[in-house]
């Protein structure tokens, strides 16, 4: 344990305080993020890279949101890996099942 | 754990002093440390894991819906391009910075709890619940133009739109192809509708802490609340940041 908290373990270090400008800048680029997810829509067409595009944006918004407003970046190592774990827990469920329905309907994907 | 026990044997040594103790122990602890825990921190900690376990669980509930929508736009994709057009980017766009506009006023909020600011806490809590409401708002006109268009399944549904091509901006499909737009707008219905659910939650939530927040309830360093309340509506708006891409934008026809 090289943390200064030593080993409590609740870890939770809500004694750095975050300033109000900082919720600013997270707002700003989850705006800009959003108007560049809207401005490729038109501009790239209908496709797989578009798709990847699209939902990589999402993804990226997404972190930022759990990240900064959810205060993840600030919590302990647990609450990191508890929502980490979620997320790849259904990122498995979301892959298996493409799997099966892939491979049941072969060449129709 | 290890402290715990620890604790407790000495309790058993003063067993004299038990009574004492726990008597003590009320007395300098704030009246909302329950009495299974030990100290404010590990409360806390241990309610903000279940509250994000509870989050997972909805990721999980929203996620079957996802993966309805991941595999039929794959089917019948010309029907999910065709439905897709017909919704309104700009209404879509517009709520989707409301929306998180409504997470930064609500970080703000926890922000005011804990810095014990009565009146901003209550303004935070109270935009909030006004950005919801216009968001919900846009949201029930998009709905009214759906049946404006019959293209609500099991209310007045009608294929003609887009086996025309009328005011879908894209080619005609066929009849068969326009029928699984209704997969497209029922997914659509029930997705966007399940968020809007959660949103109505969220700001009966929210509107019951406006008015204790107002009473001074959470500047006090009883946050936990307020903290909960923002993880819940950060979460309604993560689901939203997919809602929009995936039914909005990733079918959408080009300009050129």
């Amino acid at each position: 344990m090289t943390t200064p908290e030593g080993n409590n373990p609740t870890l939770h270090n809500e004694h750095t305080p975050i300033k109000p400008i900082t919720y600013v800048f997270v707002l700003a680029a989850l705006v800009v993020l959003t108007l560049l997810n809207v401005g490729l829509a038109f501009l790239l067409p209908v496709g797989l890279i578009h798709g990847i595009f699209a939902v990589g944006i999402a993804v990226l918004e997404a972190m930022i949101v759990i990240l900064f407003f959810m205060h993840i970046y600030w919590s302990s190592r647990l609450m990191m890996l508890t929502v980490g774990a979620g997320f790849f827990t259904f990122l498995v469920l979301v892959v298996m099942t493409m799997t099966d329905y892939t491979s049941r309907a072969w060449g129709l994907w | 754990m290890d402290s715990h026990s620890t604790t407790l044997s000495s309790h058993s040594a003063h067993s004299s002093a038990i009574e004492a103790q726990i008597e003590h122990a009320h007395h300098e602890h704030p009246a909302y440390l329950l009495h299974h825990f030990e100290t404010v921190e590990q409360q806390k900690a241990a309610s903000s894991f279940g509250m994000w376990l509870f989050l997972m669980q909805e990721l999980m509930f929203f996620g079957g819906m996802f993966m309805a929508y991941l595999v039929y736009r794959a089917w019948y994709y010309p029907a999910f391009a065709a439905a897709s057009n017909t919704l309104d980017w700009k209404i879509g766009t517009l709520n989707t910075i409301i929306l998180l506009t409504s997470s930064f006023t609500m970080t703000l909020a926890v922000h005011y709890a804990e810095a014990r600011k009565v009146k901003a806490l209550a303004n935070s809590i109270l935009v909030t619940i006004i950005l919801g409401i216009v968001f919900l708002g846009l949201k029930s006109t998009e709905y009214y133009s759906k049946f404006v268009e019959h293209h609500v399944p099991g209310a007045n549904f009608s294929i003609e739109d887009f086996v025309t091509g009328h005011n879908t901006g894209m080619p005609p499909i066929s009849a068969d192809m326009a029928q699984h737009t209704q997969l497209f707008f029922s997914l659509y219905f029930a997705m966007t509708g399940m968020h809007a659910l959660h949103m109505i939650i969220g700001i009966g939530i929210l509107a019951f802490m406006y008015v204790k927040a107002r009473g001074g309830a959470y500047t006090e360093g009883h946050t936990a609340p307020i903290d909960y309340a923002s993880l819940y509506w950060h979460f309604v708006d993560v689901v939203w940041i997919f809602l929009f891409p995936l039914l909005y934008l990733i079918n959408r026809h080009p300009v050129h």
